[in-house]
């Protein structure tokens, strides 16, 4: 019985750690979603191009990548706003037979991202080996006599609170400053931002840089606690993309909810089924979600919200 | 203050607005009649650049703003009360002031003038932090146009801001256009109320099939045959 609950526990645990990292991806893609209205395939291959950036910050210079923080999303900021000046842009302007070519056109940068990767570093799967990477605290060192054990991994548990500070530092940016209100107004209605005086182009260029620095900022939490190869970035993707669905295309909170709902289930998924099936787990919740909550959690919250 | 120059508009190969030339002086209210469809919205959407005219030039106290970027106009004077409101539906009532103060000396004055759109509209303050998605009509045109005032604009411009409200609210929304003129801004007004606009304005242009065929002074036009019979039925 305790065995059981203990498990249980833990996997709940390790579900919700992922599920606050997913969250962050998945709100980057969001908020691209919600300002550009497209869907941006390449969102995993930007986490892995920071990761290798921590990666070799690690390597190269003993960086630690919780250091690597301060370093590679303000890169992956100027490298997104660079892709959504010099690519993005130029196409939504263009009139093509193809409907959301932007949209394809991230596919091709995810590409070339994910090919100029394996050239560069080879398709060998590296890691940070940080010194601190297997401690863990336990529950018994609280509490003495409790009737189950649970452990907490240092790094992921480290990990999981910045990615909640980054995200509360986010919502603050979104909430309580001009920019950030822009930004949401562009999401919401851009004409009418236009003519409040928003220049809703650089607000898509801010928007493309901030998803790329949020998706860095999980970039480094991931690399202590995973490995890294080039094709690591199309799952990333896979996952984002399962994750904006989940929460209800373009809703910030629902992508929070989204990724810790995601984490719980492959973590559920990786102790009751088996290691290898996390992947399967997650397309069926992305079908189910398609299925049976086409609007996504944020149209339960909403439905709250009215009944209420 | 405001100087529109035989512009054309096109929709893509669609044009609307054919040769259309009209002025509003410095502390007028000028007022724009026509049927549905006859471009009346088209008109200030070009003038506030989200559309741009195929031909002609537009100037605001002299100055040509056609080629300029659109979010720069605002901080020139010129502020846009669209039709149908276009408020952010997400955003909480203060935060949609917030967005009509973006900018310049406006920025610097919002609080005060916040304070001052809540005098002027109540309710609005009661509701400071609901969603403005989720006001009713009449209070969500009264928010579009507080909006519009935070921007301290030289040239305000409203497109049909009586659209939708039981009759006392639009006697209390003319009195805030004239109240806003009174204290020195310029008014260019889209209406379907036609009676009341025309007593309410300085000056009014007809515009028909995305033509000017009318102008004249407010008083003179409500006496005039033709509008009577296609403006005011009688
Ligand atoms: N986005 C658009 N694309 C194509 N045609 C448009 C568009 N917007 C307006 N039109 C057309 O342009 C013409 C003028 O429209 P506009 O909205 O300016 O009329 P209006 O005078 O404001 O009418 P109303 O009194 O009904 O508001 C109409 O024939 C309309 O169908
Ligand atoms: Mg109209």
């Amino acid at each position: 019985m305790w065995v059981q609950a203990e498990v249980f526990l833990q996997t709940l645990v390790a579900g919700i750690l992922l599920g606050g990292l997913y969250a962050l991806i998945g709100i980057g893609m969001t908020l691209i979603l919600g300002v550009m209205k497209i869907i941006n395939l390449t969102h995993g291959q930007l986490m892995m191009v920071a990761m290798y950036i921590a990666f070799w910050l690690f390597t190269l210079f003993g960086i630690d990548p919780y250091v690597s923080l301060l370093i590679a999303p303000p890169l992956m900021f100027a490298f997104g706003m660079l892709i959504q000046k010099a690519l993005v842009n130029p196409v939504l302007r263009v009139e093509s037979i193809l409907p959301h070519n932007q949209v394809i056109l991230t596919v091709g940068i995810g590409l070339v991202l994910q090919n100029v990767a394996t050239i560069l570093f080879t398709s060998d799967y590296r890691s940070t080996p940080v010194d601190y990477a297997s401690t863990a605290f336990y529950l018994s060192d609280l509490w003495a006599g409790t009737p189950v054990e649970i452990s907490l991994s240092l790094p992921w548990a480290v990990s999981f609170l910045l990615s909640v500070v980054i995200t509360v530092l986010l919502w603050f940016f979104l909430a309580h400053t001009d920019t950030g209100k822009s930004i949401r107004a562009t999401a919401q209605d851009k004409d009418a931002a236009l003519i409040m005086g928003v220049n809703v182009g650089l607000m898509r260029v801010i928007t493309f840089g901030l998803g790329s620095a949020l998706v860095a900022c999980a970039g480094c939490l991931f690399i202590p606690i995973y490995y890294l190869f080039p094709a690591l970035g199309s799952q990333f993707t896979l996952i984002a993309f399962v994750i904006t669905i989940l929460g209800g295309l373009g809703s910030t909170l629902g992508a929070i909810l989204g990724g810790l709902i995601l984490g719980v289930f492959e973590s559920m998924t990786a102790t009751y089924v088996g290691m290898g099936w996390a992947p399967v787990g997650r397309f069926v919740i992305f079908v189910a979600a398609l299925v049976f909550l086409p609007g996504g959690v944020a149209s339960l919250l909403k439905t709250r919200k009215l009944s209420k | 203050m405001l100087e529109v120059r035989n512009i054309d508009v096109a929709y893509g190969d669609v044009q609307v607005i054919w040769d259309v030339s009209f002025r509003v002086g410095q502390g007028e209210i000028v007022a724009m009649i026509g049927a549905n469809g006859a471009g009346k919205s088209t008109i200030m959407r070009t003038v506030s650049g989200v559309l741009r005219p195929g031909k002609g030039q537009i100037l605001l106290a002299g100055e040509p703003i056609h080629t300029v970027e659109p979010y720069t106009l605002i901080e020139k004077g010129l502020a846009h009360v669209p039709e149908a409101r276009r408020l952010f539906p997400e955003m909480s009532v203060e935060e949609n002031l917030d967005m009509g103060s973006l900018r310049g000396r406006a920025r610097k004055e919002r609080a005060r003038t916040k304070e001052r759109v809540f005098s002027i509209f109540p309710r609005l303050s009661e509701r400071r932090r609901q969603a403005s998605g989720t006001l009713s009509g009449g209070e969500q045109q009264m928010l579009a146009i507080g909006r519009g005032l935070m921007a301290l604009p030289r040239l305000i411009m409203f497109d049909e801001p009586s659209l939708g409200l039981a009759p006392i609210l639009v006697q209390d929304i003319f009195n805030v256009i004239r109240t806003v003129r009174d204290e020195g801004m310029t008014v260019l007004i889209v209406e379907q109320n036609v009676r009341q606009t025309l007593a309410l304005c300085d000056r009014a242009y007809v515009l028909e099939n995305g033509r000017i065929t009318q102008e004249g002074a407010g008083a003179d036009l409500l006496r005039d045959p033709h509008v009577k019979a296609a403006y005011l039925g009688v």
